[in-house]
């Protein structure tokens, strides 16, 4: 028994390698075009893998990455033992988790609204509206941010005088500042993440719309007991998208609706290691606290795919 | 809903529904158009106007000023162009690799495909750190040139997915046979008959690569020093977020009219640095609607 399934194994190696030589001779060219962005994924994606080992180390460049001495958990410890770090990551995750609530519900009910309505200029119109946000650069969101928001001459305030309110000054309170950035985003971002949605409602079988409305369901039955099932894998594999990317979340948004007032909650763990890193020049203490965030992200994202898998039988993988 | 079943009458609750998911639609839209009105409407408006909050909705003494302020500033003329040759550049550079790497893994027969598509899944799932990346910039000595912002984020796995995923199911297996027989070589083949039947999936590709530059500045920022090399994005940092809260000296009737000047100058360029963008947004939302879909069929 042992020998036969050694013998398929052996059976099995050499189809795998007659497979492999077969496909080099036919495609050889193809295999040399994907030099180059094979080249790019190991040097600007794996190389800065692997130099995350600075976090152990007391880079310095003249020594450079290999060269330079270990220094085991230092600048962890240095990191934890600093109470600064406990704001930071509680920082880190409240904003993420309160965008994660409000931007991933918002474009599921909007496709599900506008699956509701006929199509026509009006349908046309709100997607084209929603949609066009996504495309405005994060510092331009940024500066109308700034502006509308300016306590002496920013429209809100001067709204809010006019109706007997006093003026805020709404970026320099650290409590207003997640809610700033949430909701801002959820403005930018709704209308686009909503295609999926559209698409994949697009491809519900219209028989069992049929089948629904003869059964006399009314039309929030049919939303529940039809589309929210359809579209379930794509809400899955978005929530676990969404979640391997909490702690990666706005970053560059961040930093720029930062200033000196709301640092208090405006302080997240990659703005931080920008400025210990890029700033300060402390590249090995900056790379730890990254790798530690990096950690925490996979952490979450292995663990929401496990939950994913186990309730609805999706998963990434 | 449709005429076919005109037999089956909304039900009362159902009219109530609908008009509720009218309701929430236009509310909707209009939060999302105002501050786009606004933005717009106060940059056309003369400065005063703007600054004594008299501009709500449209435009109140209707004036160019802001332009003109935009349009006479070398640093932003200057940024617009490097932002348009960076965007050109990286929009080639993105999708030549792309295309040439996602084909390869759209062939059926192709030995190792699924080895290369976990090669760069993993890269989506785990990132190395702004550090090390920042180290391998500078090794490179890309430091402070053009090439800082045009190769390090040449290539996006979303968009490699996109490509294959187009690739695999419109470039029929026969096809490949067939200029095989012929005597086609792999890379005659992908120029001369891959390319022209892709158009589609290209103009896709340049677009989401195209927006992606023309709205970036982190890498800017880190990677650049030298002013002459900032793109438009990285300037208009520096004037409508780094400078916005600073403005002393000079007296106070002078002062106030330069700060008259370059709040509304803001609202313009604003308005200025995404003409671009919306030139081309007609064409953009299209193909990204189209691209989103592609990239969401697993293959």
């Amino acid at each position: 028994m042992d020998h036969s399934i050694d013998q398929s194994k052996e059976i099995k190696k050499i189809t795998q390698w007659h497979l492999a030589k077969r496909s080099f001779q036919r495609h050889w060219q193809l295999y040399i075009l994907m030099i180059l962005p094979v080249l790019y994924f190991i040097i600007f994606k794996y190389v800065p893998m692997l130099g995350a080992v600075i976090a152990f180390k007391d880079y310095n460049v003249v020594q450079g990455i290999i060269e330079s001495p270990w220094v085991g958990w230092k600048h962890f410890e240095n990191f934890f033992n600093n109470p600064v770090a406990w704001d930071l990551i509680k920082n880190t995750l409240f904003l993420s988790l309160y965008q994660l609530a409000v931007t991933f519900p918002l474009p599921i009910l909007l496709a599900l609204a506008l699956n509701e309505i006929r199509d026509g200029i009006f349908k046309r119109s709100v997607q084209m509206f929603t949609y066009a946000p996504y495309f405005i650069s994060t510092v331009v969101i940024v500066s109308m941010i700034i502006l509308m928001l300016s306590p002496r001459s920013g429209i809100v305030n001067t709204l809010m005088e006019a109706i007997g309110l006093d003026a805020v000054n709404f970026l320099g309170q650290a409590d207003m500042f997640r809610s700033i950035f949430v909701w801002s985003d959820a403005w930018q971002i709704t209308g686009y993440s909503a295609i999926i949605y559209l698409a994949a409602l697009a491809g519900v079988d219209k028989q069992q719309y049929e089948a629904a409305k003869i059964d006399g369901a009314t039309r929030l039955q049919k939303i529940w007991n039809v589309d929210i099932p359809a579209i379930m894998p794509t809400i899955v594999i978005i929530l676990i998208l969404s979640v391997g990317n909490l702690m990666a979340i706005g970053f560059e948004k961040v930093y720029l609706l930062q200033n000196p007032l709301n640092l208090g909650t405006s302080e997240i763990l990659q703005t931080y290691v920008y400025k210990m890193g890029i700033i300060n020049a402390d590249f090995s203490f900056a790379t730890a606290v990254g790798l530690f965030n990096s950690i925490i992200n996979l952490i979450l994202l292995i663990i929401v795919n496990a939950i994913a898998k186990k309730v609805s039988g999706n998963g990434l993988w | 809903m449709s005429k076919k079943n005109g037999t089956i009458r909304e039900s009362y609750n159902d009219r109530v529904f609908l008009t509720l998911i009218y309701i929430f639609l236009s509310i909707l839209m209009i939060v999302i158009l105002y501050p786009l009105v606004y933005i717009v409407s106060a940059s056309i408006s003369s400065p005063e106007a703007v600054t004594s909050g008299q501009v709500w909705l449209w435009p109140v003494d209707f004036s160019l000023e802001g332009y003109i302020e935009v349009f006479n500033n070398s640093d932003v003329i200057r940024g617009f162009r490097n932002s348009i040759l960076y965007t050109i550049g990286y929009t080639l550079i993105a999708v030549f690799l792309t295309v040439i790497f996602a084909y390869p893994l759209s062939r059926k027969n192709f030995y190792g495909k699924t080895f290369f598509m976990i090669f760069i899944l993993v890269t989506m799932l785990f990132y190395g750190g702004l550090i090390p990346e920042y180290l391998v910039v500078q090794q490179l000595g890309m430091l402070d040139t053009p090439w800082a912002i045009l190769i390090p984020k040449a290539m996006a796995v979303w968009q490699i997915i996109i490509a294959r995923t187009f690739f695999y199911t419109s470039i029929p297996e026969e096809l490949v046979e067939a200029s095989e027989m012929d005597g086609c070589s792999s890379i005659r083949f992908l120029w001369h008959v891959v390319i022209p039947l892709s158009k589609p999936i290209i103009a896709v590709l340049a677009l989401m690569y195209a927006v992606f530059q023309w709205n970036s500045y982190f890498d800017a920022m880190i990677f650049l020093r030298t002013e002459d090399l900032f793109p438009l994005q990285l300037e208009l940092r520096e004037i409508l977020i780094t400078q916005s809260e600073s403005g002393a000296n000079q007296d106070i009737a002078e002062q106030q009219k330069r700060q008259q000047l370059a709040n509304l100058m803001q609202y313009s360029l604003i308005v200025v640095s995404s003409i671009p963008v919306l030139i081309i947004y007609p064409f953009a939302q299209k193909y990204f609607v189209k691209g989103m879909l592609l990239g969401s069929v697993k293959g």
